[in-house]
């Protein structure tokens, strides 16, 4: 069941990221995105991240891609849009690029299930331990708001830079 | 204080052995007109920066010239620039017109910048004389008791060069020859410089003037009293500096750039040789002093020299022929005689003191100075002597035509520098530096005096507003009833060059014609050398009779321009002959002196020669001995070479030859030219018949050089110049251009668009993620 | 679940965002491809967390925080740009070229 549901969503994410690439118009291309993100919030829960999932719906979905369209209308780039897709030659590089990547990454997995990824062989148990100990939350709670502390905090600091770098940007006067 | 404790070591050292010459604080002879020099060098910086225009404030469009002066006339008298100062900020009509320019400003007081040279310049050259005639009475002592073999030791300061094997000593040589050209430097540079100050003090650059006039004597004196070559070179060089500096005195007219610039690099060919003789003594006698010195381990080339250099060997006479290539730079012989005549388009002052007295006598000092060396190179010195004797010739003839006072002086100047190269070339060196100074007091006096006649020319020419030439002998004529003084001053050291006895000229010149005739006889040391196969005694006969012929010329001309000058009708102009008179006694002092010098400076000299000897009042030949100890070295290696020289007989038809030369010289100018009504320079028709065109043409030698090496210089120094042009410019803009292109052709990548750098990166990354995978 | 059909997933997903990188010129969409790239590497981690611990999720925490920032710095480069030049194609910036 769980296989099933990673292919439906699997294909429906990798369709929508190539209808995303492939749309003039931008409103349609960041509904298509939408539509990655939701599948990918899918996948995650499937493969037992389901703080991260809602999290990726919450955010990405919610926000970052309502900020994208929130531009979009008031650039008023949804219609009369100009054509922005690149000639063919460039369409062939950049698809012949993107086929010699996925040749060497199958290359790396030619050699079927790798036993041991990242130096490894606890395999999915530990995830299981950690959030049977902590809960959904508190398993990632916990390594953050100890271990990772610092990196919190300069997060915390980016985005307040951000916010304020944004409106300095986008204000008419400063 | 060093200099002190070193002559007193010096002395306590002396006093046990023999003793030798301590001069008198012989240093500051040299510093007194250096103090001058910077006195008036900085009277001159201050005179032109106050003369500087005021200029507007920049950036204030408010500013407005003419309220600004009133505001300036209302409250600040003292820094506006007197009409001196501003005449010396334009200089705008430049040239002689200038000189004496009463005419165009105010009359008024003069700033103090142009009354301080006034007595700065001439009291340092007195203070100078004072002192130098101290060291020559302790000399003249010293001599008295020192015996045969007087010594002179130089007065060392410190070592100067100290370079492996070279030791150039700051040090000064005092001896009886740099003594008696010290005593003429400062002696007749002070009668000039008082002179100057008459004549040059209305001119706007006149503390420049002071200045220059006085860094030339420092330099004279460093030339004379220098104890070595290296040093000799410093004042070589510097005179030329100055000579240089005071022909282009008036330097807003081209053509006195021009002289300036003619003369400077005409002497560097001198230098050149100067200096290739140098290297030559050096590397084959490793040493360039003239004189030893225990306490500093100072070599004399001279005494090294008769042992180390063969007799007429190819060492020694190259060297003496470099040495005299220098000589003939300074002193003006052919071929290099060409930028003495164009220097007289300095100040006159300048002519009589540098172009005619000091300076140009440098070459003959030179000679003197190395007798011992060109004793050794016979053959050298009988072409240092037909070089002279053909100088001597060559500008008498020129001289003979000549319509600028100047012109006819400055020809006179060369040729008479002929005979003092004669006579040393013949081994007469005693006789050449007679007729230097000799010459150094008549023709300094006729260049003064032929200043004074053009101060007044000028004068009575500017009152008038007439265009005509102040220096032209054909607008002048009957001077004698306006400037009576100038007249007869001129008229003696007229007598004096034109060798009439008993005036100085005639002693002098007829030793050195007497020197050839004897030479002739087989009675000089060089009589039995050969030059190109001619034996020397031909040689001397030769000289004898072209110096002879050059005196008779020298009359003839000096007359032609007395007459044209003196006598006859004035052609200067009705309105104009009022103006003319006698300047003040700045200008006469001087003349008169030199005059008189001039009429008894032959005493001087006074050798046992039938008739000469009538002039002999107990004195003898006192400059013979006076000389002695300069010219003993010569004597000994004639003395080694040759044995003891029997006693020339002398004959008392050169003398008659030398009266009736100089007294016919004169009488047939006075015959041929007395009557001729010459009209004024507009008026009076130029030369027709071809060798009067040759002669007043000056043989177009100049036209001869400007083709065969002015020109050819210059058409490959343009070849040099499109060469770099074109060439060698172009290989270097080829490879800018290379590099431009090729930054043009990089900078095709550089594409702005962001999709290009983003495919770059991901080709790079794939490059990366490739190598991970292939290994 | 194998792991390599997450990270074939992952892969695809980030070769069709560099793809959209390179042929897009709109502004807007090449920041959407961005993200699409960012998720991409995020479902890498997030795949691999089972095996490498809880800091996998813990990374896509981050780097979901760090999106955040750039699309909202990014976004209003893009309106202040879009003022001075009426437009978002970035073919009308290439100031910074020979």
């Amino acid at each position: 069941m769980i296989q099933v549901l990673f292919w439906f969503f699997a294909v429906l994410a990798g369709a929508s990221a190539l209808l995303t690439v492939t749309r003039r118009n931008p409103v349609s291309s960041a509904l298509w995105l939408i539509g990655t993100f939701f599948s990918l919030a899918a996948i995650y829960t499937l493969l037992g991240a389901f703080f991260i999932g809602i999290i990726q719906i919450l955010v990405y979905a919610g926000a970052i891609m309502v900020l994208f369209l929130f531009v979009i209308m008031l650039l008023n780039l949804g219609n009369d849009h100009e054509a922005d897709i690149r000639s063919h030659t460039w369409k062939a590089l950049a698809g012949g690029g993107a086929l010699v990547m996925l040749a060497m990454l199958a290359r790396i997995f030619a050699g079927g299930e790798p036993a041991s990824p990242l130096g490894r062989t606890a395999g999915p148990d530990v995830l299981a331990a950690q959030v049977a100990e902590h809960g959904t939350v508190g398993a990632i709670a916990v390594p953050m708001y100890g271990e990772y502390m610092i990196l919190l905090q300069a997060t915390a600091i980016l985005l307040l830079i951000a916010c304020v770098g944004a409106v300095v940007l986008a204000k008419r006067k400063v | 204080m060093t200099l002190l404790f070193q002559e007193a070591a010096h002395a306590a050292t002396e006093a046990g052995g023999h003793a030798a010459f301590h001069p008198v604080a012989p240093w500051l002879i040299l510093l007194l007109p250096l103090v001058g020099f910077v006195v008036n060098g900085l009277m001159s910086v201050l005179a032109a920066r106050r003369a500087l225009p005021v200029l507007p404030p920049v950036g204030d469009p408010h500013w407005d010239a003419h309220h600004e002066s009133s505001e300036q006339e209302g409250h600040d008298h003292g820094t506006r620039p007197s009409p001196v100062d501003a005449a010396a900020a334009d200089h705008a009509h430049g040239g002689h017109d200038d000189a004496h320019d009463a005419h165009d400003h105010p009359a008024g007081p003069k700033p103090w910048t142009h009354t301080l040279p006034s007595l700065v310049a001439p009291g340092v050259l007195l203070a100078a004389f004072a002192l130098a005639v101290v060291n020559w009475l302790a000399m003249r002592d010293f001599m008295h008791g020192a015996g045969e073999h007087p010594a002179f030791e130089p007065s060392v300061a410190f070592n100067w060069m100290p370079v492996g094997e070279l030791q150039v000593w700051a040090a000064l040589l005092l001896d009886p020859l740099s003594m008696l050209m010290t005593l003429i430097i400062t002696g007749v540079g002070s009668l000039i410089h008082i002179f100057s100050i008459g004549y040059m003090k209305e001119d706007p650059g006149y503390p420049r003037f002071m200045a220059y006039l006085n860094l030339f004597v420092f330099f004279m004196l460093v030339l004379v009293l220098g104890a070595s070559y290296p040093l000799m070179f410093v004042g070589w060089e510097g005179v030329g500096l100055c000579s240089y500096l005071l022909i282009g005195f008036w330097f807003k007219e081209r053509a006195n750039a021009d002289a300036g610039k003619k003369a400077f690099i005409v002497n560097r060919i001198g230098d050149f040789g100067f200096l290739i003789a140098m290297f030559l003594i050096f590397a084959n006698l490793g040493t360039l002093d003239f004189a030893s010195h225990a306490g500093s381990g100072m070599r004399s080339v001279f005494e090294a020299a008769p042992g180390a250099l063969p007799y007429a060997g190819a060492v020694v006479t190259a060297i003496c022929l470099f040495l005299f290539l220098g000589a003939a730079g300074k002193s003006a012989q052919i071929p290099l005689y060409v930028w003495l005549p164009d220097a007289m388009a300095g100040p006159t002052p300048v002519s009589a003191l540098i172009h005619a007295a000091t300076m140009v006598t440098a070459g003959v000092y030179l000679v003197v100075r190395s007798s011992v060396l060109f004793t050794l190179a016979p053959a050298a010195s009988l072409v240092v002597a037909l070089v002279g004797a053909l100088t001597a010739i060559f500008a008498a003839t020129i001289g003979l035509k000549q319509w600028d006072i100047k012109k006819v002086l400055a020809y006179s100047t060369v040729s008479q520098l002929g005979f003092m190269f004669a006579a040393v070339g013949m081994g007469a060196y005693v006789a050449g530096v007679f007729h230097l100074m000799t010459h150094a007091f008549f023709k300094a006096c006729l260049f003064l005096g032929s200043g004074a006649v053009i101060h007044a020319m000028h004068h009575a020419l500017h009152a008038t507003h007439n265009p005509a030439d102040a220096q032209d002998m054909r607008n002048m004529g009957g001077l004698r009833k306006y400037l009576p003084v100038t007249f007869a001053t001129m008229g003696i050291a007229t007598l004096a060059i034109a060798g009439v006895p008993p005036f100085a000229g005639f002693f002098s010149k007829d030793e050195i014609i007497g020197a050839a005739w004897l030479g002739a006889e087989g009675h000089s040391a060089f009589s039995r050398a050969s030059l190109f196969g001619i034996p020397g005694t031909w040689w001397m006969g030769f000289i004898g009779g072209t110096l002879s012929l050059a005196a008779f010329m020298t009359a003839f001309y000096m007359g032609r321009m007395m007459i044209y000058t003196f006598f006859g009708d004035n052609r200067t102009g009705e309105t104009e002959r009022r103006h003319l008179h006698e300047g003040n006694w700045t200008l006469t002092l001087p003349l008169v002196v030199l005059a008189a010098l001039s009429t008894v400076g032959g005493f001087l000299n006074v050798e046992d020669v039938p008739i000469v000897r009538w002039f002999d009042f107990g004195q003898g030949a006192a400059l013979h001995h006076w000389l002695h100890p300069v010219i003993a070295g010569s004597e000994d290696v004639i003395r080694s070479q040759f044995g003891e020289a029997p006693e020339a007989a002398h004959h008392a038809w050169p003398i008659i030859l030398a009266i009736v030369i100089g007294l016919g010289g004169l009488a047939l100018a006075w015959m041929m030219l007395a009557r001729r009504r010459l009209r004024t320079a507009d008026q009076e028709p130029a030369y027709t018949s071809a060798p009067e065109r040759v002669l007043y043409n000056k043989y177009y030698i100049d036209e001869l050089y400007d083709s065969l090496v002015v020109r050819p210089v210059g058409a490959l120094s343009r070849m040099y110049a499109a060469f770099d042009r074109y060439f060698i410019d172009g290989l270097v803009d080829f490879f800018g251009r290379l590099a431009q292109g090729l930054g043009m052709l990089a900078g095709r990548a550089q594409t702005g668009l962001l999709n290009t750098y983003a495919f770059v990166i991901i080709v790079g990354v794939l490059v990366v993620l490739g190598s991970f995978v292939a290994l | 679940m194998p792991l390599s059909w997450t990270l074939a997933l992952s892969a695809i997903l980030f070769s069709i965002g560099t793809f959209g990188v390179v042929i897009r010129r709109n502004a807007i969409i090449l920041f959407m491809c961005v993200e699409l790239m960012l998720n991409a590497v995020n479902l890498a981690f997030v795949g691999l967390s089972p095996y490498a611990g809880i800091q996998g999720q813990v990374y896509v925490f981050f780097v979901i925080a760090v999106a955040a920032a750039e699309a909202a710095v990014g976004l209003a480069i893009i309106i202040s740009v879009f003022r001075h030049s009426e437009s978002v194609d970035i073919k009308n910036f290439r100031l910074l070229r020979w």
